[in-house]
């Protein structure tokens, strides 16, 4: 394997201000090792592909806390397949409702991650959706 | 269709796939290089460097806008600093880029330097020249965040912007060598604060200073790589890049630099220089490769020892690895 740093988006799509929770995922790659694009605030599904695409990563995490992921998810899955990047794993994390976390996994979101999530689990989860996906297709 | 063709054809994700490929240093990107180089040269290299918080993402997004409304495309790269502990990087210049997204006109990709020092990433100038080759009018180049020393911009792209903003530092700053020497064009940003005017005087003052020494000391000492060349007289811009005040004059002032080097013929030596460091750093690594493949583990650990315990020195030691070589 190669010892390149993993390049991972993090993204806050929709209306919700709050990024203090996808701040600290931020930190928790910056801590292990990873490359961490971070968009910023309020980016559209269109805008969050794009960025995925452009900057080539091996994961996409979503960071949702505005009760919109119902919506928001199943378009940004959309927006990856249009741009050929459904291969790329997509992380959710955020007040989520248990009831609708089958659904997002459904749509072929890797897990979702919910308040108390441990950051090393998610770090780990993350790292290895990375390289199950680098051992399957690559291209 | 080859990735190279791939990229010159203008598939973005092909684009996307080989940044990461040289980022990575990996084997296939020699080659996809060597394709690529005979379709570049035509894109106009523009740097962007100074100190952390000066606005300099604010102020590529507000330039890559302009560019746009002038017809052309561009590329950005943009350099954050790799984490020395723990060898990630948080890129976080999109935050500021966001009015970029969702035109095809526009490719932005940000680079972490994964230990490289002097503002830039090892593949920056790779990159640059892909993009390049990709067929975008302009090319501009981020820097991370850098103070008196990182003028390793100036080396890779043919227009440097110094970007400086009220209250860093005195006119003793100013004076010092370094990142204000290698400016082509020098912007004020964040106009709109107190003490703009005041940088604006300690700058304007250098620049005259600098403009008086290149006159008189003429042409022959000043042929380094990121030496502003004579017969170029650098403008003092302000902007508040936040609104795109003053970005439209930056961008007519990138315009007319370009002009002056093509008309004056210091394009063709900025690309000789950008080359040759190309060629030189290659020749360095592969150099340095191939005496680390020579020169075996044990031998280097025993001359280590040997240096730590004070029986030689290294000097003598790295003579002694040379000779292996011959």
């Amino acid at each position: 394997m190669s010892t390149n740093p993993i390049r991972v988006l993090i993204a806050k799509p929709g209306l919700d201000g709050h990024d203090r929770g996808a701040k600290v995922i931020v930190r928790a790659l910056l801590d292990d090792g990873m490359e961490v694009v971070y968009t910023g605030l309020r980016q559209t599904p269109e805008m969050i592909a794009e960025a995925a695409l452009h900057e080539d990563v091996q994961a996409v995490g979503i960071s949702i806390l505005s009760g919109a992921h119902n919506v928001l998810v199943p378009r940004v899955m959309t927006q990856l397949q249009d741009k050929d990047m459904s291969h790329v794993p997509v992380f959710v994390g955020g007040i989520i409702p248990d009831e609708d976390v089958a659904a997002l996994l459904n749509l072929g979101v890797e897990a979702v991650f919910g308040p108390g999530t441990r950051t090393g689990e998610i770090v780990a989860e993350v790292r290895g959706a990375v390289e199950r996906s680098a051992g399957g297709a690559s291209d | 269709m080859s990735l190279a063709k791939k990229i010159i054809s203008g598939d973005r994700r092909a684009l996307a796939r080989a940044l990461t490929l040289i980022e990575d240093g990996d084997a296939a990107s020699e080659r996809l290089l060597a394709e690529l180089h005979a379709h570049g040269g035509k894109a106009h290299l523009v740097g962007v460097t100074g100190a952390p918080g000066v606005g300099k993402s604010t102020l590529v997004n507000a330039l890559a806008q302009s560019v746009r409304l002038r017809g052309d495309t561009v590329g950005v790269l943009a350099v954050d600093p790799t984490s020395p502990y723990s060898g990630g990087a948080v890129l976080g210049d999109r935050i500021r880029m966001r009015d970029l997204a969702g035109d095809q006109g526009i490719y932005l990709r940000s680079m972490a330097t994964r230990g490289a020092l002097g503002g830039l990433a090892h593949a920056t100038a790779a990159a640059a020249d892909v993009l390049d080759a990709a067929g975008f009018d302009r090319v501009v180049i981020e820097t991370v965040g850098v103070g008196q020393a990182g003028v390793e911009i100036a080396a890779n792209v043919h227009t440097t912007v110094v970007l400086m903003a009220p209250g860093s530092g005195d006119d003793v700053q100013a004076i010092k060598a370094g990142i204000l020497e290698i400016a082509d064009i020098m912007v004020v940003n964040k106009a709109d604060l107190p003490g703009a005017e005041q940088t604006r005087a300690y700058l304007r003052s250098t620049l005259m200073m600098g403009q008086s020494a290149r006159s008189v000391a003429g042409r022959p000492q000043r042929e380094q790589a990121d030496a502003p060349s004579p017969g170029w007289e650098v403008p003092l811009l302000t902007t508040v890049a936040r609104v795109g005040e003053g970005v439209d004059a930056l961008m007519q002032s990138l315009v007319v630099h370009h002009d002056y080097l093509v008309g004056s013929g210091e394009l063709d030596n900025r690309q000789r220089q950008r080359m040759r460091a190309i060629v030189e750093s290659r020749l360095r690594n592969r150099l340095y490769t191939r005496l680390v493949q020579q020169v075996s583990q044990q031998r280097f650990d025993a001359l280590l020892q040997a240096i730590v315990a004070r029986e030689t020195d290294p000097y003598s030691a790295v003579e002694s690895l040379m000779e292996d070589l011959d």
